[in-house]
């Protein structure tokens, strides 16, 4: 029959008259669906926009003839109806009912190489069906529809089905009705061993034990399945298989990338993860702590370390890198992680142009950039191997350090407060009366009064009480002062210079100048005797307490008037600066003799003179500079004075020099010191982690022209906002993060809930419901069972967002626990398995392997998070990626067998034992699986997995019984939860037998198996049995069973 | 017959059939079947061309040679030595930050250039033994890239796209070509760097990554030490024949497994296990050179026999190109010579010169060159003007430099002792006949039978491919 029909068509087709044709093209239509259509959904009869047309104009016509308006040819869009049907003058690219009159079917159908569509040289073309499907489509009508995804999902009816007794939950009604209408019988259950090893492993990542199996088996009350359902979801193990997934999506790593690679702090975020999905918590919660934490009201600490998932792209600290452009290339990642992650689109395609096939713009795209363009950061790496901001993440008993630290200093301060009494201030004057006579009275110097001044420039001067002359009035570019004074000593051996600073010169320092810095470009002395005889003493040596750079004190003497002492010490000019000038032999001076001193002051730098000074003399040959405490001069002047008769300025001044120098003040002053050190360096130990803040001040947002960072369109500032496709924000809210996060959680908004449980949906299943998890845009696939799709979406919502729901939802399905065995029929009828007729099997994450192998050896060391770890790895693995830069330091002890997510993830390299990962550099939604030789190698040879073998032989050999057929079947049963066949048996013992023969002569490999791995050997063993053993583990470890999730 | 009829008759033509198996290509058939997928492979349709090449040798330079000191004679550097580069020439293009606001004074070769072999390329004094095979060689002198710092330059010109993340060259050639040999990968990279680690460039993995493809297409780093391939080796106490005893118990099982289940997958992981055992053989028997010739390896040079240098990773491409490998990538880090040209560039070019000119007298005498194409090139050239003092002859260096560079091609059905494109009197910028790296990639397809703009891979909702929408294949090159 279905021959005859054929043969018809092909002899006759080109002599039928149009009606028969189309006739013909129906009955082609079904006949081709009878035979092949396994994966296209229902009712394929009617032809459907998005499924039947969107991809085809999608994939072939809209490049051109799309969105894009730069890219856009002739004017014409065929992706909305608008654009297709717009009169293009004499005609219009499609008439609706009318196929002979629509253009694009006369293009699509020509073989004139100028007329054809797609053009030859676009490298696209349709194939024959696709041509059919448009010019049936334009005869039913042309009815153009808006994108599956971007429409609000609402909860479907359930279907009928013809087997009410399959049907466990709402899944299985829309996967039966399926299957029922395409012929294929769903297959039996999985047995129970297989199906308590699945939802173990599923839900933890980790098989199941034998007493879990053998109480599975040996509860026949109904509701057996799901109390194993309930207890793993329970289980703390369920958060950190949970959070494997999500670390590939937010695309976390422990190094940076790129050529630094520096190590940064990003697990404490790790921990959270762990802890969100063990607590259950709600994934709007889930998304808005993680995308806007910091923009909660009062958030707390565990909101703010959420947020670090925007803050775990890398970060280039390459030379040479324009900081800005680095941090705008964060920016764009966070957008790309963020709308691939809650909307499923591609929004990167808009970095620099109009989306090519999705209708979304590049504006849209920078006013999505928007909303992550003002956390406060430089786009440098500028916190350690962390980027600002940054969170401080004190344990307990380090804020009770802290706390015990500024309660110290807050008690000392009070203790010294108290000590500032008038009261105790006075008690301590009188003290220092005393001293001040002691002093002077000890004093090598001895202060010269003056007679006479005068400033040749004409500037004013003061004599003050304590013989220091004070200058003010005109300030010329240069003067020469000549100072006459008594001489107070008897036996003149040198002079000081004391130059004064003062609050009301240059940055309160010593003169008024550019800087407070004066130059001493020269200095004389005349001693004139009673008798009028004038000695001329030769200045033999000199010394200041400071001076700046080559500006010496010799150069005030050494006759040039270009050169000279200065003191410029920029940030602090408020300090009393001295110099002593020493004469060859000391001066008998007679009683009545005068001093001149002249001080020049002739530099090219403008006003660089001393503005207050005071000159002392000694009689000491070898005098000190400095005296050992020299009491403030307004101290002294205050002390001559009564309390009451002292200004404001005195009064001050005694304060604050018995602040500085009372013994029992000073003390505290050093106590609170050191107890701030220690407060500081406290702090500094505070593990730290990135985290979102906002700057105060928001950056301004335009769209970047061909994405290009610093090529920016100023013609039109941009707020934060999202693509106009989608349902609006909310427009009262504030435009930023916090009410992003909200709106992607909204129930208007139809694609988070669909996007997100669709991959929950791959995690179990292995493909997603829509295959192309990380594209719901018009490019990505159309969802296998679009109902089913909108069922769980609505279910998620309306739940509350509860994960725990919804896969415990999944995994008692009776789609979720069928058989993996696969028939030849299935494998034709639907090689993909997408209509799920069966359970997929498929083998486990490279992660989940390790973590499987370590558990069955009893070696895994379970604990919660934590600092990450570095297990056996190959030497030099890291010191050839990286130049000899960074060296592999392998940890010892339990950090050898911790959960495989805890290992430390480089970017440039990853962990060696693990493959098929994602290479975390951008978010991976997609899970890759694939069977190479380098896997084989790694799971035969890999030191954990070797002595994982060694740990189960040491487990087996006393757990399993007494023969070898008992441990060996023990051991396998471990391993794949269920007992091996007889066939399977005679294996086993035969590889065992080879093995024992093989190893039993021969004592160095034995010695060499049994040292493989750090861990020690049980010696209860007979050695050669043990390393027997431990071989044939190294073979039920490599069982495709046992690296396979049934 | 109007339009719609012709279809109709199109369609009613071909065998109803044939369509059963619509929507499913012939690898994934390939692949249910439980065939093996890896040996062999490829997809249908490919090569678009008769191949030119059957295999390629990347020589990947890695931190930038200087066209200009080695390949791309410019005597007016040096007559106007010291002199700024006239803002004609450089029209103040973008620079690294490091010399962005600094002076461009001309800073001739640091090395004499003479002329070679019938086809009188000029070359530096630095390269003695490529000055031999001179006519070998296919020079481009005007190749252009995008970015203008090492790691996007790499990316861009192994991956097409400067931010990592996209499949490289290897893996879409073994994507689309598959394999020739069974008994290793197809896609083998090997690295090495300069004596003494100057600013050494690191060698990101997804240099060899496959990106968005499957992960089976990423490149098989050998490494310079330890096992060639990570977990090569079997662990102490288990020898050949106790690891074929064990496989066989294993394939045993497996094969129970299979009967029991029926998924073809089981079988390929069977296939993956053998082939695994077989490059315990065929890995180790690569890096073992004793049965090499003595002149054999007097040719490569003295450090052949030290792993994990560029000598003796050249005589591994040859081994890996005896024996049907694809793809082989080498990469040789210490190019970037800022400001330590005068001591740095000679040593480099002792390291490299003599192992890569033996490679293609090697693979010419074995009759391999004409059906092995070798590129040897970095990521970029350097400035035409010295970067730091001019006056300070020792610290002498240059910057990078996007704007033109020089390579050189061999084999593999490019034309011999041509040298293909200009650039200005300084160096500067192409002149005449730019190849930009898109079109580099696409020439390289051309070679070996693909049609750069039809190697696609859809993801995201796009169709990938290595020249993103870019790329002209230079049909001049091809011989």
């Amino acid at each position: 029959m279905l021959g005859l029909f054929h043969k018809f068509i092909r002899m006759n087709v080109a002599h039928l008259n149009p009606s028969t044709l189309a006739l013909l093209t129906i009955m082609r239509y079904l006949l081709c669906l009878a035979f092949c259509l396994s994966v296209l959904p229902l009712d394929a009869k009617e032809i459907d926009f998005n499924r039947d047309i969107r991809p085809i104009l999608s994939d072939k016509c809209v490049f051109c003839h799309g969105p894009d308006k730069e890219q856009r040819q002739a004017d014409l869009r065929l992706d909305t109806g608008a654009g297709a049907f717009a009169d293009l003058g004499d005609r219009a690219a499609i008439v609706p009912g009318d196929p002979e009159a629509s253009e694009l079917v006369k293009r699509i159908t020509s073989t004139d190489e100028f007329e054809q569509m797609p053009p030859p040289d676009s490298k696209r073309s349709l194939s024959d069906d696709e041509k059919q499907l448009l010019i049936d489509w334009i005869k039913q009508g042309a009815e153009y529809q808006q994108h599956w995804s971007l429409i609000k999902p609402e909860r479907p009816q359930l279907p009928p089905v013809k087997n009410p007794g399959w049907p466990k939950n709402a899944i299985d009604r829309f996967i039966l009705r399926r299957l029922e209408a395409e012929g294929i019988p769903p297959s039996p259950p999985a047995d129970k061993e297989t199906l308590i090893r699945r939802v173990t492993l599923d839900l933890t990542g980790l098989p199941p034990t034998l007493e879990e199996i053998d109480a599975f088996l040996n509860d026949d009350s109904p509701s057996a399945y799901e109390k194993v359902v309930d207890r793993l979801l329970t289980s703390p193990r369920y958060g950190e298989h949970m959070a494997a997934t999500w670390l590939d999506v937010a695309r976390y790593s422990d190094s940076n990338g790129y050529q630094q690679e520096r190590t940064r702090t990003m697990w404490p975020w790790r921990d959270w993860v762990i802890r969100a999905f063990n607590q259950n918590m709600p994934f709007d919660q889930f998304t808005i702590e993680q995308l806007a934490g910091d923009l909660l009201e009062n958030p707390t600490r565990d909101q703010l370390v959420a947020t670090g998932f925007n803050r775990n792209h890398m970060l280039n600290g390459e030379g040479g890198r324009i900081a800005e452009e680095s941090r705008v290339n964060y920016v764009i990642d966070r957008v790309n992680t963020t709308s691939t992650t809650w909307l499923g689109l591609t929004m990167a395609c808009c970095q620099c142009h109009d989306h090519k096939y999705d209708p979304l713009t590049q504006i849209e795209f920078y006013q999505f950039y928007d909303y992550f363009n003002h956390i406060d950061e430089t786009g440098r790496v500028d916190a350690g191997g962390n980027a600002n901001p940054v969170l401080d993440l004190p344990t307990e008993s380090q804020l009770e350090r802290e706390q015990q630290l500024r309660q110290q200093i807050a008690d000392l301060q009070q203790s010294r407060q108290e000590l500032m009494t008038p009261e105790k201030i006075l008690a301590w004057e009188t003290q220092l009366q005393k001293k001040l006579a002691k002093q002077e009275s000890q004093s090598t110097w001895k202060t010269l009064i003056p007679q006479q001044f005068v400033s040749r420039n004409g500037q004013d001067h003061e004599i003050k009480t304590d013989g220091s002359i004070f200058l003010s009035g005109k300030n010329p570019d240069k003067d020469v002062y000549e100072v006459t004074t008594t001489i107070s000593v008897s036996s003149l051996a040198g002079i000081r210079v004391e130059a004064l600073h003062h609050d009301s010169f240059t940055n309160g320092g010593l003169a008024r100048s550019d800087s407070g810095n004066f130059v001493l470009t020269g200095v004389e002395f005349v001693i004139t005797q009673p008798d009028g005889e004038k000695l001329t003493p030769k200045i033999a040596s000199a010394k200041a307490e400071f001076e700046q750079g080559n500006l010496t004190i010799e150069k005030a003497y050494d006759g040039n008037p270009a050169t000279g002492w200065a003191v410029n010490n920029p940030g602090n000019m408020k300090l009393d600066r001295s110099a002593m000038f020493l004469f060859e032999k000391p001066v008998a001076v007679k009683e009545g003799a005068t001093l001149t001193t002249t001080l020049k002051f002739e530099s090219p730098h403008k006003f660089h003179q001393m503005n207050w000074f005071r000159l002392d003399a000694t009689s000491d040959v070898d005098p000190a500079l400095e005296e050992e405490e020299s009491i403030p001069r307004q101290v002294i002047d205050a002390l001559a004075l009564e309390a009451s008769e002292r200004s404001d300025d005195l009064k001050k001044a005694v304060r604050d020099y018995y602040a500085k120098s009372a013994e029992e003040v000073v003390k505290f002053d050093q106590q609170i010191a050191k107890s701030k050190t220690d407060l500081n360096n406290h702090l500094k130990s505070y593990l730290e982690t990135m985290v979102m803040r906002e700057r105060k001040e928001p950056r301004e947002t335009y769209r970047l022209q061909r994405g290009v960072w610093d090529n920016p369109d100023k013609s039109r500032q941009l707020a934060g906002n999202v693509p106009a496709v989608l349902p609006p924000v909310s427009s009262e809210a504030p435009s930023n993060r916090l009410t992003l996060a909200r709106w992607l959680v909204s129930r208007e908004n139809p694609l988070t809930a669909r996007v997100t449980i669709n991959r929950f949906w791959q995690q179990v299943f292995g493909t997603g419901l829509v295959k192309t998890v990380e594209d719901f845009g018009t490019q990505g696939e159309s969802p296998s069972h679009p109902d089913l799709l909108d069922w769980l979406a609505v279910e998620f919502m309306e739940s509350g967002w509860d994960i725990k729901h919804m896969m415990k939802l999944i995994v008692m399905s009776s789609t979720y626990r069928q058989s993996s065995k696969v028939t030849p029929e299935q494998v034709n009828r639907d090689p993909y398995n997408r209509l799920l007729a069966r359970a997929p099997r498929y083998r486990l994450s490279s992660l989940a392997l390790r973590d499987q192998a370590l558990f069955l050896s009893g070696l895994l060391h379970e604990e919660l998070g934590g600092d990450p770890v570095k297990p056996y790895q190959p030497e030099g693995v890291w010191l050839e990626m990286t130049l000899g830069k960074i060296k592999y330091e392998q940890d010892h002890g339990d950090d050898l067998y911790r959960r495989s997510i805890y290992i430390f993830w480089r970017r440039s390299v990853g962990p060696t034992m693990l493959f098929d990962s994602s290479a975390r550099q951008v978010c991976t939604v997609k899970q890759s699986r694939t069977n190479t030789p380098l896997h084989a190698l790694t799971l035969m040879n890999d030191i954990t997995y070797v002595e994982a073998a060694r740990k189960m032989a040491e487990r087996v050999m006393p757990e399993g019984g007494e023969t070898d057929q008992a441990r060996l079947n023990y051991a396998f049963r471990l391993a794949t939860s269920r007992h091996p066949t007889e066939q399977e048996q005679a294996a086993l013992m035969s590889t065992l037998e080879s093995v024992r023969q093989k190893l039993g002569s021969d004592e160095n490999a034995v010695n060499e198996l049994l040292s493989v791995g750090e861990s020690p050997v049980d010696e209860q063993f007979d050695r050669a049995e043990l390393a027997a053993y431990a071989a044939t583990m190294n073979v039920i470890l490599n069982l495709d069973e046992v690296l396979t999730r049934e | 017959m109007n339009h719609i009829q012709q279809l109709q008759h199109q369609i009613a033509r071909r065998d109803f059939l044939t369509r059963t198996s619509l929507g499913l290509g012939a690898a994934a058939l390939a692949h249910l079947s439980g065939g093996n997928v890896s040996a062999a492979g490829g997809l249908p349709g490919l090569p678009h061309f008769a191949p030119k090449a059957k295999r390629v040798i990347y020589l990947m330079q890695s931190g930038a040679p200087s066209h200009v000191d080695l390949f791309d004679y410019k005597p007016t550097l040096s007559e106007r030595r010291g002199e700024q580069i006239p803002e004609s020439i450089h029209k103040s293009q973008k620079l690294s930050t490091m010399t962005a606001n600094a002076g461009k004074p001309c800073l001739g070769a640091i090395a004499p250039f003479r002329q070679h072999g019938d086809s009188g390329r000029w070359l530096s004094d630095f390269l003695p033994h490529t000055a031999e095979i001179a006519d070998d060689l296919c020079f481009v002198h005007s190749m252009k890239t995008e970015a203008v710092n090492h790691a996007p330059a790499m990316t861009f010109l192994l991956t097409g796209s400067e931010q990592p993340g996209r499949p490289s060259t290897g893996a879409w050639l073994d994507y689309g070509l598959g394999s020739d040999n069974d008994d290793l990968p197809t896609f083998c990279v090997l690295t090495s760097r300069d004596r003494e680690g100057t600013c050494g460039q690191l060698f990101y993995d997804f240099y060899w990554g496959s990106g968005f493809l499957p992960s089976r297409y990423q490149g098989v780093k050998f490494r310079g030490g330890g096992d060639p391939v990570l977990y090569l080796s079997n662990p102490p106490g288990i020898d050949k024949s106790l690891r074929r005893d064990l496989l066989d118990g294993l394939s045993d099982l497996n094969k129970l497994k299979y009967e029991a289940v029926g998924d073809p997958e089981i079988q390929t992981r069977i296939t993956q296990y053998e082939m695994a055992y077989r490059m315990q053989d065929s890995v180790p028997e690569l890096t073992d050179y004793t049965t090499e010739p003595k002149h054999i390896i007097d040719m490569y040079g003295p450090q052949v026999m030290e792993r994990g240098t560029f000598a003796s990773n050249c005589m591994m491409a040859r081994r890996l190109a005896e024996r049907g490998v694809k793809f082989i990538q080498l990469m040789h880090s210490g190019w970037d010579q800022h400001q330590n040209l005068p001591t740095q560039l000679v040593e480099q070019c002792k390291d490299t010169d003599q192992p890569a000119a033996a490679l293609v007298k090697d693979l010419k005498q074995r009759g391999l060159l004409e059906e092995t194409l070798v590129v040897w090139g970095g990521e970029f050239g350097r400035t035409p003007f010295g970067q730091g003092d001019i006056n300070n002859p020792k610290k002498h260096g240059r910057d990078h430099h996007p704007y033109c560079y020089s390579i050189w091609m061999a084999g593999g059905g490019v034309k011999p002792g041509i040298a293909y494109g200009k650039t200005d009197e300084y160096g500067y910028n192409v002149v005449e006949d730019k190849v930009h790296v898109h079109d580099f990639q696409a020439t390289v397809m051309r070679l070996l039978g693909i049609d750069h703009e039809r190697l696609t891979f859809k993801f995201q909702g796009r169709h990938f491919r290595l020249t993103d929408i870019h790329g002209h294949v230079v049909e001049d090159l091809i011989g």
